[in-house]
């Protein structure tokens, strides 16, 4: 009965959300066709832009993955390898609009464990380099390799879980203040893996073509993931227990997606020694993290299927991380990853965070939550996991 | 990936040391609790190394060979150049002399009469890639202007283009006729014009260019030539026979295959450093259009360097040698019998050889600086009986 409220039919409330709409497209045609801009002599030469989002290398050569990002389009007019013109094949042939992406496709006899620099050579002259740091025949996608990646992802995400979980019945003899000791630390390496995905997200999201504004999307996919799993999380009450577990492990889960991306993609151009140092690195790191998801367990009596659950869902993702970094990669998509992963952890901060200050509050002995128990525990945790970082990035 | 780099470390070596305590505060837990970490890292590493090392040996994949990869035509630039549409044509360029509009002064020499024209246009100097050139009369290099020693050159500079240019004649000339900046006229701005007179002398391989300021991107963007004084066979009396085959026209001359080659580059990203390089202007283009040569008739270069932002150029004949003079200022060789000669840049001078008896076939000559031929000068004759 809004309209009768509003005196008018139907049809012209219509009419008045249409009205301003139609403005906007008059305003946008307006400035298409008489080009306010001229009087300022833009007419600058078009930016070109290019972007590698992935090279593939095999027996018949180099083929990289390229997008054009500029405001013209644009056309791959030569391509050296090392300084030499070579030839190539562009597919599909011709110029590309905006955001368009091709294939370039370079027969070039490399030399296995070396460096090549490509150079893409535009119409006009500009050069985008895209360097093959260690030449290697990228993993291609069989049967074997798919089982070979799932089984380093469950090494790196599945088996550390589960190891720390293991700690769980010695986590169950502590006491109340072993309990907020044990939080504070889970909040403190939880904090570490917040900084570490975002950067992370943010390096990859520079290497995405400049038109995805890929950073913008990092902070937004964490804005956006923070709330909505914050609304779903709170429906029955503020989490805690099994519940709080389990966002523990999703958030953990999608940092690990992370991990297994860059093991995947290290084993996919080559640098075969940094993937297994990263397996072994962030093998360790993960223990941590099996400890942190058993924290809010121990006030009552759990499952075993629960525990078998929670390795699943912070482990696992780490075997489909292994799998996009090996075979499908593009920065892009990599970045918006890691960016919802980075607003799952800062909601289970937020979770933790929360569930620590109640536990201190009903606790008199244990003191408030900002107690000195609590301030060494969410520094050991930080410590804990810069100490395991460190060894992965020595 | 280099660029889009996942990984998240840059390199690494072997994960060392203990394994970092959970707490300090109960030393004999911790201790127990390193053992339990410390063995399961071991355990894993264990595992994961058959699979890391099978990776990195990784046997089921191709090497890449020759046989997969075309070896020899694989270094190449992709596609053809529109010649037509830029206006010059590098095979035709070779041969191309100008002559000029001939007269007579009041004294009674020989008067030559040339109308060089300053152009901005866009050229093609790789399939694909165009370069914003500054020329003389539409291309690069530009016309080449070939007399004889002791003519009365008169060349109309025409500047059409967008900046204030000049024309620089090697040769000997008053200081007024320089063109060079703040000499004699000077600068000639856009739209106006200058001309430039002097005696041809002396006879040589020779070249002009636009000496505006600055130097360098006007002479890189494309504004030189070559200017070829032929001897008179009258005053060298004791080298007849070798002035009269370098006389245009005469019959002596009519015998040998001429050809003009200016070694350029192109710095097409303002870096300076040049992304191509040729004979010529257009990379490649005597790859992929053998120069015919005649195996019975002897060959003479006219070769000048105007490289810019390299030291030096060379030029590297394959499957034979040549005499070499250097400016092409003198009629016997300067050096004899080499097969590679390195030039600085404006330097120039003349090559002569024969493939005379030689297999018909394709024979290489190119940079003897590899970059150079990699980046498109590199070049073939097609030898015929
Ligand atoms: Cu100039």
């Amino acid at each position: 009965m809004s309209e009768r409220s509003l005196g008018m039919p139907t049809r012209a409330r219509w009419l008045l959300a249409v009205l301003p709409l139609g403005l906007v497209v008059g305003l946008v045609w307006f400035y298409l066709a008489t080009d306010p801009l001229e009087p300022l002599g833009a007419s600058a030469p078009p930016v070109e832009e290019l972007t590698v989002e992935r090279s593939v290398i095999d027996d018949r050569g180099f083929h990289l993955h390229v997008r054009a990002d500029g405001s013209e389009p644009m056309r791959i007019a030569q391509v050296q390898v090392d300084g030499a013109y070579w030839e190539f094949d562009l597919e599909p042939a011709g110029a590309l609009a905006r955001l368009e992406s091709a294939w370039v496709h370079i027969p070039y006899p490399w030399v296995e464990g070396e460096t090549h620099l490509v150079s893409l050579v535009t119409g006009s002259g500009l050069i985008f380099e895209h360097e093959i740091p260690v030449a290697i025949a990228t993993p291609t996608f069989t049967l074997s390799r798919l089982l070979a990646f799932a089984l380093l992802g469950l090494y790196v995400g599945v088996v550390p879980v589960s190891l720390g979980l293991l700690f769980y019945p010695y986590l169950k003899t502590l006491g109340a203040r072993g309990l907020q000791f044990l939080l504070a630390l889970t909040i403190g390496l939880l904090a570490f893996l917040l900084v570490d995905t975002l950067q992370e997200g943010l390096e990859l999201a520079a290497a995405a073509a400049a038109a995805f504004q890929a950073q913008a999307v990092v902070w937004l996919a964490a804005a956006l993931t923070f709330l909505g799993l914050l609304v779903a999380g709170r429906r029955s009450g503020q989490p805690r227990g099994a519940a709080l577990a389990y966002f523990l492990a999703l958030g953990i889960g999608l940092h690990n997606l992370g991990e297994g991306l860059a093991i995947g993609a290290a084993f996919a151009v080559g640098e075969v020694a940094l993937g297994s140092f990263l397996v072994i690195g962030f093998t360790l790191h993960n223990i941590t993290e099996g400890i942190g998801i058993a924290a809010p367990l121990t006030q009552r009596r759990s499952a075993f299927w629960t525990f078998v659950g929670l390795a699943a869902l912070a482990g696992l993702p780490a075997v489909l991380g292994t799998w996009f970094g090996a075979f499908a990669y593009a920065p892009q998509w990599a970045a918006l990853f890691l960016g919802i992963g980075a607003g799952a952890i800062l909601q289970v901060i937020v979770e933790v965070a929360a569930y620590l200050s109640s536990l201190a509050s009903q606790d008199e002995r244990a003191g408030n939550w900002w107690s000195f128990t609590n301030l060494a525990g969410v520094a050991t945790g930080i410590v804990v996991m810069y100490l395991t970082a460190f060894l992965v990035s020595v | 990936m280099a660029n889009t780099k996942a990984g998240k470390k840059e390199d690494g070596s072997a994960p060392t040391g203990g394994v970092p305590t959970m707490s300090a505060d109960n030393g004999r837990r911790a201790l127990l609790r390193n053992g339990l970490l410390g063995g399961a890292a071991f355990l894993v590493s264990q595992i994961t190394r058959p699979f890391v090392e099978a990776y990195a040996q990784a046997p089921e994949l191709d090497r890449p060979g020759h046989e997969h990869v075309e070896a020899h035509g694989g270094m190449t630039t992709v596609g053809t150049v529109d010649h037509a549409r830029n206006g010059f044509d590098p095979s035709v360029i070779l041969t191309d002399w100008d002559t000029g509009r001939s007269g007579e002064t009041s004294d009674g020499k020989r008067l030559r009469e040339f109308t060089l024209t300053a152009i901005d246009k866009e050229i093609e100097i790789a399939p694909g890639l165009f370069f914003p050139a500054w020329t003389y009369n539409g291309r690069v290099p530009g016309p080449t202007i070939r007399v004889t020693e002791g003519d009365r050159v008169r060349i109309h500079f025409v500047n059409g283009g967008s900046h204030p240019h000049t024309i620089h004649f090697h040769g000997i000339h008053s200081a007024e006729m320089d063109g060079v900046p703040n000499f004699g006229r000077g600068m000639i701005n856009p739209g106006e014009g200058f001309t430039y007179e002097f005696d041809a002398f002396p006879f040589g391989s020779h070249l002009y260019h636009c000496h505006a300021i600055p130097l360098k991107r006007h002479i890189h963007k494309g504004l030189y030539g070559s200017f070829i004084v032929d001897p008179d066979p009258a005053l060298h009396p004791e080298h007849k026979e070798a002035a009269m085959s370098r006389l245009l026209g005469a019959p002596e001359n009519d015998r040998w295959q001429e050809l003009v080659m200016v070694m350029n580059g192109f710095d097409t990203n303002f870096d300076d450093e040049n992304e191509v390089y040729a004979a010529n202007t257009i990379a490649h283009a005597y790859m992929k259009r053998p120069i015919h040569i005649e195996r019975d008739r002897p060959v003479r270069i006219y070769l000048s360097n105007m490289v810019e932002f390299d030291l030096v150029n060379s030029f590297h004949l394959h499957a034979n040698f040549f005499d070499y003079y250097d400016h092409g200022t003198t009629l016997t060789p300067t050096h004899r019998t080499i097969d590679t000669v390195m030039q600085c840049q404006a330097q120039r001078g003349i090559l002569e050889f024969s493939f005379e008896g030689f297999e018909p076939g394709q024979y290489m000559f190119h940079a003897h600086q590899s970059e150079f031929a990699e980046l498109g000068w590199m070049s073939l004759f097609e030898v015929v009986a």
